[in-house]
């Protein structure tokens, strides 16, 4: 093993985790860990939340200190990106001119964000926000801005706009669904943090979207709506999600649809190619194991750790509870499973005070758990989901129900 | 500055010096203790950043909130006396010292 090589094209979470966790499982063979940004490794979560308001320190972003990397033996070559991938000659060729020889090639290459297509998209003080780099110039904008317009009700939208108006800023999210987070969320949730912004400030516009955005003198002055009215903004900051990373891949041949098509094991189309974290659509157990593709800390770190035992001789299908958290102004959302699709919720808790969970099902299963302000609910959630559970709509609604105790009288032993 | 020692399963112990205000969780992970996973960054959404702190210590440590406390029974490791979440643990003169000792596993 000492003298294979794996090289990791993506230096985000998921690339990361897998240099990191090869090293742990006892892999003393070549790693190289290849990034496009200059920086090392770093976590993104932070850069729509407290990175905004300055209150989390640029220092703890950096997922491992630099120092790591050489005391772990692991290369990392920055700034550069992978333009070629020939599978037969298990060679990848760098932007920079470096080739590299690969035994087991990864792919890391995350998402990207969409693009608004139309009049004003590139106008001064339209931004979009996935690097640190986006995110430092975000954060100095927004200290500068009396008025922002946020174009998508999505996670980093509703982060970016809830801290907008921590800051005192008069702030509107436009949204064209008729629901905030209208994909991923239930409508009881969604309901629920739609009233709860609002009654923070934030002005939220569903079911309208932006016709163009105007600017004056190259700068942005507002935006129209699809609706009809024109909104004054002196900072646009646009969330509508993000497209995976597959430019490589399909250079490759390989398999691509929606995200790079991986099986359990997380191996592409290509012998010797694997792929994780954002970039990837693979089967999940918890989608009843038709292929997902997740954008989530948690999905990028499971399959790294996954992806590494497997490359050191413990090949085991992927299967990790999905969870996801989104923190918007004082409401922590947490969400446990993977809920698309669900027909039935049981709530518990209180909505009046902010602190409930709703329980989503299908056809009587339990699909997933939707928190706000419940972190506990959303732990017992995931150890729940990840045993057996038979737990229907009618136990959740029982006077006595706890779903601490159901987490742990399933097939979890009970503690002592 | 603050002193924190993590001490680690592999006998591999890690002593730090960190600013006021650093918790100890990121300490841990400015430090390449890679046993303190930290998934959330600090949130209190995951306990992966899960220590025992040790007992000579304990009394010096700020109240454990009732978010922490529920969330510390759902720790890949046992639960024990000591047990926190580092990230609750912002280091200052109060716990100039402290020792930690990470578990075997956070998932």
């Amino acid at each position: 093993m000492g003298s294979s090589t794996v090289i990791v094209v993506g230096a985000g979470q998921a690339g990361c985790q897998v240099a990191s966790s090869l090293r742990e499982e006892g892999f003393t063979g070549r790693i190289v860990l290849v990034g496009a940004e200059a920086h090392l490794p770093y976590q993104r979560p932070p850069l729509s939340k407290g990175h905004l308001t300055g209150k989390a320190s640029r220092d703890a972003l950096w997922l491992r200190p630099e120092s790591w990397f050489g005391e772990q033996g692991i290369e990392v070559r920055t700034s550069t990106r992978a333009k070629h991938l020939d599978t037969d000659g298990r060679r990848v060729l760098l932007q920079d001119g470096e080739a590299l020889e690969y035994d087991d090639l990864v792919l890391a290459t995350g998402a990207r964000n969409r693009l608004l297509r139309l009049e004003g998209a590139d106008l001064e003080g339209v931004l979009s926000l996935r690097t640190l780099d986006e995110a430092d110039e975000v954060r100095v904008r927004l200290e500068q801005a009396a008025r922002v317009v946020v174009v998508g009700g999505g996670f980093i939208g509703m982060e970016v706009a809830a801290t907008a108006v921590q800051l005192g800023k008069n702030a509107t999210v436009v949204e064209v669904a008729d629901q905030l987070m209208g994909r991923v969320l239930s409508s009881h949730t969604a309901a629920f943090l739609l009233q709860a912004h609002r009654a923070r400030g934030l002005k939220v516009e569903l079911t309208t979207t932006v016709s163009q955005i105007v600017g004056v003198a190259g700068r942005v002055a507002a935006v129209d709506t699809t609706d009809g009215r024109r909104l004054p903004a002196d900072l646009v900051l646009v969330g509508v999600g993000a497209s995976p990373n597959v430019e490589l891949a399909e250079q490759a041949g390989l398999e691509v649809d929606n995200g790079i098509v991986v099986d359990e094991l997380l191996r592409t189309s290509a012998p010797h190619v694997y792929a994780v974290g954002d970039c990837v659509c693979a089967p999940n157990p918890f989608a009843g194991g038709t292929r997902v593709r997740l954008e989530s800390v948690q999905n990028a770190t499971a399959q790294g750790r996954r992806l590494a035992a497997t490359l050191t001789g413990c090949p085991e299908p992927f299967s990790s509870v999905p969870w996801f958290w989104s923190d918007q102004a004082d409401l922590k959302l947490q969400i446990a499973g993977l809920t698309t699709g669900h027909t039935e919720v049981a709530v518990r808790g209180d909505v009046s005070s902010e602190r409930f969970s709703v329980y989503c099902f299908s056809q009587g299963r339990l699909l997933g758990v939707e928190s706000v302000n419940c972190p506990a609910d959303h732990m017992a959630a995931r150890r729940l989901l990840s045993g057996s559970t038979s737990l229907s709509p009618q136990d959740v609604r029982r006077d006595d129900f706890d779903i601490k105790r159901a987490s742990t009288a399933g097939s979890t032993p009970a503690a002592p | 500055m603050p002193k924190v020692t993590f001490l680690r399963p592999s006998g591999d112990d890690i002593a730090a010096d960190v600013g006021d205000g650093t918790s100890v969780m990121q300490a841990a992970v400015a430090h390449g203790v890679t046993e303190i996973v930290a998934e959330c960054g600090g949130t209190l959404a995951c306990a992966t950043c899960h220590v025992y702190v040790a007992e000579e210590h304990l009394d010096r440590l700020p109240p454990i909130s009732n978010d922490e406390q529920e969330m510390l029974d759902f720790t890949a490791a046992p639960r024990e006396t000591g047990s926190r979440l580092s990230c609750q643990l912002p280091l200052g003169p109060e716990l100039d010292g402290i020792v930690v000792r990470c578990p075997e596993t956070q998932y």
